[in-house]
């Protein structure tokens, strides 16, 4: 990579919010003062032990953490033997168990953190986006446990191949608003979202699911999902007394994999790879790969990769997974990929089902369709590494959720 | 920086003691055709000041009725080059009334900021309001625009206090948008009251002249803010005048234009109405 490279990877943001070119505020004056708020609310938060102490608590009894480093031994067998002709080749593959959280996905760790600051800021309703439901479902999960009102905005598409995810929001006493314009799904989320932010200023909290919006939210979620990194960092040492060789995760808007990656990112032996959603083929245009399909632009409050057409127009995104379905990434993804220290590769929904049943049958985990992008690339980069290559995907989510999705496609490919 | 057109407006309107009324329309909204008719025909109807709504897919900060004007405007073939197109082909029958373009921050960025900037004033844009680039970004547009000749217009809202307003106003030119409601776009009917406050507040940080925008709806509204302001803004109800007029296709009927002009002229004279009132 000829791009220069830092002293560190793990310092960033500034103090405007850039990581490099992308990243930043770009948001509206009505939320400027409220972004400003949030930033100073959440720098005081985060040197407070008294928080910081009362988070781990919650961590630890109400989330379930931490969440199993897991070697998935039959996997493992499985794509040693694929890789004929070298026989000591096909590295040892880890799962970190982010599945096992309460709610299932790593969502929870980063509502916990927005919603014990909202609290602390006084806060008394709170809003969410949501694709695949599952920052939803977290998000609707713990405005129950603390009391709060909760509003979760989601793409009248993805309100329709996520039922179960709706019916379990509305059980947890949330109110699901349905967004009927634009493409339906994420993104339109997100837009409805921020409107309802600039029209009810005073009382709301926005808790963003993912490691994108204006600043300081890149850094924010990161930080509340970094806690997966640094676990992984203490579990492998504890069972191979080293480092892993690589980490390998799936990116929508990227939070599991940033959570992951951070705390590894100046360990330069550990080789990195995210993995986006190539939908029915990055030839085809119609996937959710920004930074293999799309070029840097201004959206949802921050720049970054995305995909638009020539005149800057948004386009949509495509994946058959609702939770990768969105046309950008986090800013810190995209300096990382300028910057050559994470890889990006790509996974179709072809690829990504048939990880999906492969998991299923050989490890007893239904994996969620998201984290099945990055099993798709383990199970061709594995057999090219040696037998002491310590690799560790990160199974973000369970897939309960996308078993209708998963059934239909299955179907839909017999004709 | 050089008198702009923006600025020659507000100071003949202040010699006839009355606020200006600025109208808002999406360009190339149904068409581009319909779309440079009704601009033509704004400032014989009334409009003082001509604000083009910039199509973008995803408007944030837009209620309903602006997002479903870009939308059709997309639908119909609507891109940068084509507004800016129309803006000139505006300027070949009207020298004087001032124009700013008004959207999001993208489709300029996808433009290219130079080349953006140089087109624009080529073409006779005035002045740029761009709802997704605060103070802190104005190293991106704002700055460049200014260095270029173009009035860079801020919103100032509910949320901007007395401690923030002076950034607001910093580089502020043309004149400030007091957007008169926590909102969206034409979702709610501003307070006159809790306006002419607020006017007053901002008035005491700047001498520019302060539009008062987002709700107005009726010819009364906009008297009631025209007695505290030096413009009042109208864009949703515009917007949603010229929706009614489409067919079922969504396509210009005969009476688009008229839908249009017949609302600014209403609402023209509800503004002319208020200073006569203020000096008698």
């Amino acid at each position: 990579m000829s791009a220069p490279q830092p002293n560190s990877f793990r310092t960033g943001p500034d103090e405007r919010g850039h990581f490099g070119i992308y990243g930043g505020r770009f948001v509206a004056e009505t939320l400027m003062p409220l972004i400003l708020e949030l930033e100073q609310a959440y720098a005081a938060a985060k040197a407070d032990a008294k928080f910081q102490a009362e988070m781990d608590g919650h961590l630890a009894n109400y989330v379930g953490r931490p969440s199993p480093l897991y070697f998935a031994e039959r996997l493992t067998e499985h794509l040693r033997k694929t890789a004929s002709g070298l026989s000591a080749a096909g590295a040892k593959i880890y799962f970190k168990r982010e599945e096992l959280n309460h709610t299932g996905a790593h969502k929870v760790n980063n509502v916990l953190g927005q919603i014990m600051l909202a609290l602390r800021m006084g806060k008394k309703r709170i809003i969410a986006e949501t694709g695949a439901g599952m920052h939803g479902v977290a998000t609707a999960t713990l405005c129950a446990k603390f009391g709060l009102p909760c509003i979760v905005y989601m793409g009248a598409v993805d309100v329709e191949r996520q039922k179960p995810n709706v019916l379990r929001m509305r059980m947890l006493g949330a109110e699901v608003r349905g967004v009927t314009s634009g493409s339906k799904t994420l993104k339109d989320a997100m837009n409805e979202a921020l409107r309802d932010w600039v029209g009810n200023v005073a009382d709301t909290f926005y808790c963003i699911g993912t490691v994108a919006g204006p600043h300081p939210y890149p850094a924010m979620v990161r930080d509340f999902q970094s806690i997966i990194g640094r676990e992984t960092r203490e579990q492998m040492q504890k069972a191979e007394g080293r480092l892993p060789d690589s980490l390998i995760a799936c990116i929508g808007g990227g939070s599991n994999a940033m959570g992951l990656f951070h705390p590894f990112l100046d360990e330069r032996s550990v080789e990195i790879y995210g993995v986006e959603a190539a939908g029915h083929g990055l030839a085809s245009g119609k996937h959710a790969a920004s930074i293999a399909g799309g070029r840097p632009g201004v959206l949802h409050g921050n720049r970054t990769y995305l995909l638009m057409d020539d005149d800057g127009q948004i386009e949509e995104a495509h994946s058959i997974s609702a939770g990768l379905d969105y046309p950008g990434i986090g800013p810190e993804h995209a300096w990382l990929n300028d910057l050559g220290r994470v890889k990006f590769l790509s996974a179709t929904d072809d690829e990504a089902v048939a990880a999906f049943q492969l998991c299923s049958k050989l490890e007893g985990i239904i994996p969620a369709l998201e984290p099945a992008h990055a099993l798709a690339r383990v199970l061709d980069l594995a057999p090219t590494k040696p037998k002491d290559h310590l690799m560790v995907l990160n199974m973000s989510g369970r897939g309960d959720k996308d078993l209708d999705s998963v059934a239909a496609f299955l179907e839909s490919k017999k004709k | 920086m050089s008198t702009t057109r923006i600025d020659a407006r507000f100071a003949a309107l202040k010699q006839q003691g009355r606020a200006a009324l600025v109208t808002f329309t999406m360009a190339g909204d149904p068409d581009y055709a319909s779309s440079l008719a009704i601009a033509k025909a704004l400032p014989k109807a009334g409009a003082d000041v001509i604000e083009l709504g910039m199509p973008f897919t995803d408007p944030m900060a837009d209620g309903p009725a602006i997002q479903a004007a870009g939308l059709r405007a997309l639908k119909a073939g609507a891109r940068m080059s084509k507004t800016l197109n129309l803006v000139r082909e505006f300027r070949t029958g009207d020298d004087a009334t001032p124009i700013v373009l008004m959207g999001y921050y993208n489709p300029i960025y996808i433009y290219g900021v130079d080349k953006f900037l140089i087109d624009a004033k080529a073409a006779g844009v005035d002045g740029l309001i761009v709802v997704d680039l605060p103070p802190e970004e104005d190293e991106e547009l704002c700055l460049p625009a200014l260095k270029a000749g173009l009035n860079f217009i801020r919103l100032a809202t509910p949320t901007t206090d007395d401690k923030r307003l002076p950034a607001v106003l910093n580089n502020t030119s043309g004149f400030v948008y007091y957007v008169s409601i926590a909102g969206v776009t034409g979702t709610a009917a501003p307070d006159a009251s809790k306006v002419g406050a607020a006017v007053t507040r901002i008035k005491r940080h700047t001498d520019l002249p302060v539009a008062v925008g987002f709700g107005v709806r009726t010819a009364e509204q906009a008297r009631a803010i025209a007695q505290c302001a030096d413009a009042v803004v109208v864009g949703s109800a515009l917007v949603d005048a010229l929706g009614k007029s489409l067919d079922s296709g969504g396509k210009a009927g005969p009476g688009t234009v008229k839908a249009v002009t017949d609302l600014v002229a209403e609402l023209a004279a509800g503004v002319r109405a208020a200073r006569r009132v203020a000096a008698s």
